[in-house]
């Protein structure tokens, strides 16, 4: 367990230094544009809220830095991140928390469908090279290397407009009112499939070069051949031999990577106007919402790590030897 | 975004156990890793590129900014890819926008690259406790999320420009290089003619300059080129959102008027597909330098040239790990080695 | 001798095709009979494991056969070419009748299974009708013929020390009983105590279980005492072949004599160690006649162009050398 700790361990760190450069950015600039935006929101601002305000962006000019950082740290103990001025006079963690539900479903279930159909056919390609799946590098290189958001442009114009199945923007029709129930899931999953299967186009290819590469690096170990010659079953030594281990570096490529899909992914939730957090982000960052953007990118940053460490804890079970005792 | 889990990493995984480019390479063997035509292909169209950056602003056919009458025409004799709601032409702004494009690339790969190299061949070298410093905050690094963190600054930085943008974009790209770089150092600090001018008192500098680096070349040229991707992405996703300056043409710029003004809601697809598009070449063809960079280091990754063989009696069989073809005629008769020649068809 | 058990002939072994085509095993017949032990040695770069790669047909990309018989005498049943099996058939030809222990025993075992994983899947694949439970047992069995407690069954492969992994690889080879074992280097990484341990062990499960065994290493004085008979391998072809005592006795190839004064015998007199001066053949440039002439210190006219046939000399019969030097009384050129 010693493998998961020291994990645990790193992550806790990283996010400690994801918060501390959160506290630092807003005081490395020239003139403050919080100070202007709050003079703006002057007359209906709380006490309160005007000092959580100043606590996080470092108005407090009188503090010593180390107060500042104490301050700010006690803060976010509470959960306290700002108001938005955007959605004013919402705090910005209720804000967050009404986006995050529709990224984690959006983002987590394409970039996990994107990983394992991607690795299949990494698979297939590696095993059986100059099949009909090498055929399609050339195409998902050319894919990956189209920005997400303007695939997801592309999308919209080509399949989506008046009249299509495909509605071109939102999470939900318009008129439903968020709830449980078979009609409001329906439209949510009818609106998610553009978008998702623009992420998924672009983000797959990486996997299935990855996965390709790894299965012919791992074909040419000695204990592929050891199987070949033991007369095992094809299909056995295809997965449970070659499949089985390339599939560890690409676990580990992917907890990895999850920062840069994260980030690409945000996008198209900006071109499909999706009620997740990159649309947010995208709002905050044309209103100048400061507070907003600062919480966003903490909120991603903590659910990467947390997918960091789920793909850790994947790891720990796929790879017999980070589970040595001691 | 494209994942760059594809290159280097792969090829050399932390156990080492794998191909690694060999020791010092010779000269032939680095200049044929551009005749491979993958690598070859993918320079071209990056050198094209580079061409257009820097005559792109003296070549284009009109000013980008001018207006003129021709409002959002489709694209004509007169504007190649049409023009947009201001009338203004979108090949000029394409050419004129391709400079920044590669200045920002370039640049913030340069800085990306020069950190990660500082970074991880000094984590690699040294070792012990500046190693784990260094892969901690290289760690860090590699799993915050640049994007947002790149939008964050940038936008708190008010009107950044060119330069800002590729500074910013260097300095939170390098770490995923610096990873690969230090893991590449450790396994070569264990050779032996390292192990040799060390022992022979060789001053680390001149180890680290004449013994390391060149056998880095690979992989420190294809880090290089996966932050160009990267950089010129997230630059691209800057100006598109609208956070760098959109008063300097790059293709981001083009798309953010695009969407701005409901360029797909009024058919006008001649606005966005070309800036794409160019986003697109320019992706694949450094994709296609790095695949080329990967299959230089370790040749197996090579698309196995000829995997099927006609033999001597017309059957064909294919090259297969595991199952050896034979190409000598069956039912097995007397066969000498005067066979080999119509084998081989 | 007793009868044989499988039988090389002219076993041609290329790596690409057409023009590109560099032949690494040329014209090789070697004949393994019941229950002997056959050392094949050489330098690296001979050839010799790209013959045993060639005759199981595991050779990766781009090797290619490109010509020959690789026959298996069942113990009953008619004789078959290996090289005529379809995959189905091979899989099932293969270690059932002859199995493999490789010469990395760091890397032959896969290292996300379990030991007795990967004893029971090949029990498994060729033997489907046998339950779990046989199947476990005859695991253990195979442990134990080996020297290895059974609790090691539900170890993993970096649990296990060099020598154990090499030890469980010659287990997982006896798993089918089967009538052929080829040994490539099987313990050149390994201690020389630990390789001491392994073969004795190994003679011995061989006394017992009576399977033959074509054992391939670069070092000849562990041939000179472990095999009956020892065939010697350069450029791609046998140049000697001669029962053990033999051959260590009076080498006849200049090639043979040079590989006997590059290693220091571990028993038996002791003899001074030369070497071989030179650098093995570039198989894509081979030299006209035989091979060895530019590193022969005996080399004399006919040498450096006409290639001279593996064959029985005249004073000899019981052994064959393809040299000048000892002419078989037929000798054909080419």
């Amino acid at each position: 367990m010693t493998f998961l700790l020291r994990r645990l361990a790193f992550y806790v760190f990283t996010a400690w230094a994801a918060l501390t450069i959160n506290f630092f950015i807003p005081r490395m600039i020239p003139g403050d544009p919080v100070k202007s935006l709050i003079s703006r929101f002057q007359g209906q601002l709380s006490t309160d809220a005007l000092h959580s305000l100043y606590v996080l962006f470092g108005l407090d000019s009188d503090d010593s830095l180390w107060d500042q950082y104490v301050d700010y740290w006690r803060q976010l103990a509470h959960g306290d991140l700002g108001l938005s001025f955007t959605a004013f006079p919402s705090p910005v963690s209720e804000v967050i928390g009404d986006a995050l539900p529709w990224t984690l479903a959006l983002v987590g279930v394409t970039t996990a469908v994107s990983f394992l159909l991607g690795t299949g056919l990494g698979v297939l390609a590696g095993w059986r090279r100059g099949s009909w799946v090498d055929g399609l590098l050339p195409v998902t290189t050319f894919l990956s290397s189209v920005p997400y958001f303007w695939l997801g442009l592309v999308a919209i114009a080509v399949l989506a407009g008046p009249g299509s199945f495909f509605p071109s923007s939102g999470g939900y029709e318009p008129g439903l009112v968020p709830a449980l129930d078979t009609i409001f899931l329906g439209s949510a999953v009818q609106h998610s499939l553009l978008p998702a299967a623009t992420i998924l186009i672009s983000s797959m290819s990486g996997w299935i070069l990855s996965m390709r590469n790894m299965m012919v690096t791992v074909a040419a170990e000695d204990y592929i051949t050891v199987a070949h010659a033991k007369g095992l079953p094809e299909r056995r030594v295809a997965v449970s031999y070659a499949a089985r281990n390339a599939l560890l570096p690409n676990v580990a490529g992917f907890a990895l990577s999850l920062g840069l899909i994260v980030g690409g992914t945000l996008l198209v939730e900006i071109v499909f106007s999706y009620p997740g957090l990159g649309f947010l982000l995208f709002r905050a960052v044309s209103a100048k919402d400061y507070p907003l953007m600062q919480g966003i990118f903490l909120v991603i940053t903590l659910s990467v790590l947390v997918a960091n460490l789920l793909a850790d804890v994947a790891y720990l079970f796929l790879d017999p030897r980070t589970r040595k005792e001691g | 975004m494209s994942i760059p889990t594809s290159s280097v990493e792969q090829v050399i995984p932390e156990q080492g156990a794998m191909a690694q480019p060999s020791v010092r390479p010779s000269r032939r063997r680095r200049l044929r890793f551009v005749s491979g035509g993958k690598a070859a292909t993918g320079l071209a169209v990056v050198a094209g590129y580079v061409l257009l950056a820097v005559i792109g602003p003296w070549i284009a056919p009109y000013d980008p900014d001018a207006r003129s009458a021709d409002l959002l025409q489709p694209p004509s004799a007169a504007h190649w890819f049409g023009t947009t709601h201001l009338g203004q032409d979108v090949f000029s702004q394409i050419l004129v926008g391709t400079r920044g494009v590669m200045l920002v690339g370039l640049t913030a790969g340069v800085v990306a690259t020069a950190l990660s190299v500082l970074v991880g061949v000094t984590a690699g070298y040294l070792g012990g406790l500046a190693d784990d410093g260094l892969s901690a905050l290289s760690n860090v690094f590699l799993v915050i999320p640049a994007l947002p963190l790149i939008i964050i600054v940038t936008s708190t930085v008010a009107g950044a420009g060119d330069l800002v943008v590729a500074l910013v974009i260097g300095l939170t790209s390098w770490a995923w290089g610096a990873r690969v770089l230090r893991a590449q150092t450790l396994s070569l600090r264990r050779r032996d003619y390292v192990e040799a001018a060390r022992a022979t008192g060789e001053r680390t500098w001149r180890i680290i300059g004449f013994e390391i680096l060149p056998n880095l070349t690979a992989i420190i040229a294809s880090g290089f080129v996966g932050t160009v991707i990267f950089a010129v992405m997230s630059e691209i996703t800057l100006a598109f959102i609208g956070i760098s300056s959109v008063s300097s043409w790059n293709w981001g710029t083009i798309l953010f008027w695009a969407q701005s003004q409901q360029a797909l809601a009024q058919g006008a697809w001649w606005w966005f597909v070309p800036a794409g598009l160019a986003i697109a070449l320019l992706g694949t063809a450094l994709a296609l330098i790095n695949f080329g960079i990967d299959e230089f280091v370790s040749p197996r990754l090579r698309s196995a040239g000829r995997s099927r063989a006609r033999t001597a009696d017309g059957r064909t069989v294919r090259m297969r790990v595991g199952f050896t073809p034979v190409l000598a005629p069956r039912p097995a008769s007397p066969a000498g080695s005067g066979q080999r020649e119509e084998a081989g068809r | 001798m007793s009868e044989p058990v499988l039988e090389i002939r002219r076993l041609s072994v290329d790596y690409g095709l057409g023009d590109s085509a560099v032949r690494a095993v040329r014209d090789v017949d070697l004949t393994l009979h019941r229950g002997e032990v056959l050392g094949l040695a050489g330098e690296s770069g001979s050839g010799k494991s790209t013959l045993a790669y060639g005759l199981t047909r595991l050779l990766p990309p781009p090797g290619v056969i490109s010509g020959g018989e690789v026959v298996y005498h069942p113990v009953d049943g008619p004789p078959v070419d290996v090289l005529t099996l379809s995959p189905t058939q091979l899989r099932a030809f293969r270690w059932a009748e002859t199995s493999i222990v490789f010469q990395g025993a760091m890397n032959s075992l896969n290292p996300v299974h379990k030991v007795s994983t990967q004893l029971m899947d090949v029990i498994r694949a060729h033997q489907p009708g046998l339950g779990r439970p046989a199947r476990l047992a005859r695991a253990r069995e195979l442990l134990r013929l080996v020297g290895i407690s059974a609790d090691r069954l539900d170890s993993y492969p970096h649990q296990l020390s060099g020598g154990m992994r090499q030890r469980v690889m010659i287990g997982m080879a006896l798993a089918l009983e089967p009538q052929v074992v080829i040994m490539d280097e099987p313990t050149t990484a390994l201690d020389v105590v630990m390789q001491r341990q392994i073969l004795s062990q190994l003679a011995e499960l061989r006394e017992r279980l009576g399977f033959a065994v074509l054992f391939i290493t670069h070092d000849l004085s562990l041939l000179v005492e472990f095999s009956d008979r020892i065939a010697i391998m350069y450029g791609g072809r046998i140049v000697e072949q001669a029962p053990a005592a033999q051959l260590y006795g009076a080498a006849l190839h200049p090639y043979t004599d040079g590989l006997l004064h590059s290693f220091p015998a571990l028993r038996g007199p002791r003899r001074e160690l030369t070497g071989i001066p030179g650098a093995p053949p570039d198989l894509r440039a081979m030299p006209d006649g035989c091979a060895f002439h530019p590193r022969c210190p005996r080399a004399f006219a006919p040498c450096d162009s006409r290639l001279p046939r593996l064959g029985p000399p005249a004073d000899a019969p019981d052994r064959a050398v393809a040299c000048w030097l000892h002419p078989a009384p037929e000798a054909a050129t080419r």
